[in-house]
């Protein structure tokens, strides 16, 4: 704000201009008195709550200060931690173990990609699947939804997400596995064997299933960050597009989520990230083997669930030197992956913007 | 009044638990934790003043932290290799407890008998060599089965495990070609198959796979009446698994003077042949004497009471002659 009399103001007095502060009460003195005002109210704030304003702002900024770092620093611990656990299967297999492909403890070698492959392309797949699904219950629950039916689709979104994994887990061996291999496996083939990605022996388990019980735990993830996004968007972005003439499907692809996707991009990173690391329910259906298979109804591994399944058992330094190693890999690539992520965001935006997640 | 008297009563129920109270901590395996868990309570039950906390954390964990001396006792169903005597700080003995034994289930559409197989049809098919049912290296050992033209699917453990451990300790015994391309371990390279994590994860995919074959411990086999196969012993003869004949695999063996014994297809006629012991690992000289004596104490009780009452939770006691050795070698080696 300036101190001098605002120009613009058409019932300024132009003779008056010299001692214009003092005749009538300037933007400054108007917030001057504004301000007097506010502090007799936080006065009576401090003496009415005495322990309100017993931290100084210096404390406060020192706190929030470390609390940031802090996060540098377990980042950076994490790091450390890795290599230096990792140092022996460093030394033993270079650069080498990221592209690898043998997995054998009895042997002593050691590669990582079976692990990096099952784990990067089971995330796409759940996103795959996920991404759309999510969006649409956003959208049905924010623009089209009536108000009754709302709470409830929420709760049970929420709720999708506080179940544990291994119920997921549970329910994928029991319930989709059988569901895949006798239905939906055999249709998969005949309609779209062609492509090559759905063929061989259909166990139920497999990488597709792994794709399935993630896209639906990260839907949650999406669904509600796109929701709260979508709620954010002003009431007058919808009325503007409605007053053009848009219909509602225009509206909301206009209106709507033009202005929400970045939020959502957000909302789908923060479900990568979940997928990345889930580690109980793939699993317990992925199938377990390291191996690089084209077609989706083989199984496959990822880098989680080897760290899960080997760890608690591995003897000799090498193995679990190696499994660290695994550890380090999938910190990598979860670091690639958000940074790809956010440059797409960067790209969308025009580089104008930031990710808020 | 009456709620003083009730809050001095707990402060002296809460200060006599603290007092005179000497706790053991130990680590190591999960197959053997049931009948464990169950010894430990029951010893803490007889003996109130000692209590002994076990965490079924995974045997090559339990190997580390007794190496490390964390824990005042390890517990693997593996014993430990040579390199890790050699790196360990703390000398152990060790002690066999209980034994248990990994029988192939399967689900072989229009096949609800007990099927027998052979060292080298195991073999075969676990080595992705045998892929169909009516093979003749199956068929050839079930006169009178009739089985169907189906693939067959392995499942195994995906999860690092003593069961795998004994499996294909046992494969590699048999099969020198298994020894040469896979051999044993508690995580190996498969050659076929999908894995499943822990007993019910293969469980559960031999139930959901027609054409399916997987290996489970006895225990879980038995306590979840899932039908399992016979296989051949040493001696030729075709022997199911139970507690009786798992015993059995104990009784033929030679026993070395530290206890470190595979007993996978083991000589005489009634012997299961994929079996095993599970050891505890006892620190030799123990850093706390008090400790030492009430696990040197545990341990006589363990090998006395604590045997008759491993049937009723499915593991296969210890042969007599074994824990007379056993109690020679903890009087002779472990101090105090």
């Amino acid at each position: 704000m300036s101190d001098s009399v605002d120009p613009m103001n058409p019932t300024e007095p132009l003779g008056q201009l010299p001692k214009p502060a003092t005749a009538i009460p300037s933007m400054a003195q108007v917030s001057k008195e504004r301000k007097t005002a506010a502090s007799t109210v936080l006065q009576k704030i401090r003496t009415s709550h005495p322990r309100a304003s017993r931290i100084p702002d210096s404390v406060f900024a020192v706190i929030i200060l470390l609390s940031a770092i802090s996060v540098f620093a377990i980042v950076v611990l994490v790091a450390w931690e890795l290599i230096d656990k990792s140092r022996l299967s460093l030394h033993q297999f270079g650069i080498g173990f990221f592209y690898g492909h043998d997995w054998d403890p009895v042997a002593g070698s050691f590669g990582a990609m079976p692990f990096i492959y099952g784990t990067l392309v089971s995330s796409f797949l759940a996103l795959l699947m996920a991404v759309p699904l999510s969006i649409g219950v956003a959208v049905y629950v924010t623009e089209m939804c009536p108000q009754r039916l709302r709470a409830i689709i929420s709760f049970l979104v929420e709720l999708l997400a506080a179940i544990p994994s291994v119920i997921y887990g549970l329910w994928g061996i029991f319930v989709l596995a059988p569901l895949l291999r006798e239905y939906v496996e055999p249709f998969l083939a005949r309609t779209l064997g062609w492509t090559g990605l759905f063929t061989g022996p259909m166990y139920g388990l497999g990488m597709l299933a792994a794709g399935i019980i993630m896209a639906i735990m990260v839907v949650p993830v999406i669904a509600s960050i796109t929701r709260e996004v979508m709620t954010a968007v002003p009431q007058n972005q919808r009325e503007a597009v409605l007053a053009l003439g848009a219909t509602r499907w225009e509206m909301i692809r206009m209106g709507v989520l033009r202005n929400a996707r970045i939020g959502i991009v957000g909302g789908v990173i923060l479900g990568l990230g979940r997928a990345l690391g889930e580690t109980m329910a793939v699993t317990m259906v992925i199938g377990n083997r390291p191996e690089i298979a084209k077609s989706l109804f083989a199984p496959g591994y990822t880098m989680a669930s080897v760290i899960a399944n080997e760890f608690t058992e591995a003897t000799g330094d090498l193995y679990l030197s190696a499994l660290v190693e695994i550890g380090l890999a999938l910190f990598i690539v979860t670091l690639i992956v958000n940074a790809l992520a956010r440059l797409l965001v960067w790209s969308i935006t025009g580089g104008t913007a930031r990710v808020r997640a | 009044m009456i709620r003083s008297l009730r809050v001095l009563l707990c402060i002296a129920v809460l200060v006599s638990c603290a007092f005179a109270q000497t706790r053991l901590n130990g680590a190591g395996a999960t197959f053997p934790y049931p009948i464990y868990s169950k010894w430990f309570n029951e010893y803490h039950n007889q003996h109130s003043d000692i209590e002994i906390n076990y965490q079924s954390i995974g045997s090559g964990g339990g190997i580390r932290q007794v190496q490390a001396g964390t824990v005042d006792f390890g517990a693997s169903d593996g014993p430990m290799t040579d390199q890790q005597i050699a790196e360990s700080k703390v000398k152990v003995l060790h002690v066999p407890t209980v034994l248990g034994s990994v029988v192939p289930a399967y689900n072989i559409p229009g096949v609800s008998g007990e099927v027998k197989f052979t060292p080298d049809a195991l073999a075969g098919i676990f080595l992705g060599k045998i892929t169909k049912w009516n093979d003749k290296a199956i068929t050839s050992a079930n006169p009178g089965v009739n089985f169907p033209d189906q693939s067959i699917t392995v499942a195994h453990r995906s999860d690092g495990s003593g069961t795998t451990y004994i499996f294909t300790d046992y494969l590699s015994k048999v099969s020198p070609d298994w020894k040469n391309n896979v051999g044993k371990g508690t995580s190996v390279k498969w050659p076929v198959g999908i894995g499943g994590k822990g007993n019910e994860g293969v469980a559960g995919s031999i139930r959901q796979l027609p054409g399916s074959i997987g290996y489970i411990e006895l225990i879980y086999a038995l306590q979840n009446k899932i039908p399992f196969g016979s296989v051949q012993n040493s001696s030729k003869n075709f022997i199911k698994a139970s507690l009786e004949s798992t015993t059995a695999a104990a009784v033929g063996v030679k026993m070395p003077a530290d206890f470190r014994v595979s007993i996978t297809n083991p000589p005489g006629k009634d012997a299961y042949p994929i079996a095993s012991f599970t050891w505890l690992l006892i620190p030799t000289s123990p850093t706390d004497a008090t400790k030492g004596k009430v696990l040197k104490d545990y341990l006589f009780w363990m090998l006395d009471k604590g045997q008759t009452m491993t049937q009723a939770l499915s593991y296969a006691p210890l042969p007599a002659q074994v824990v007379e050795m056993e109690k020679a070698a903890i009087t002779k080696q472990v101090k105090p």
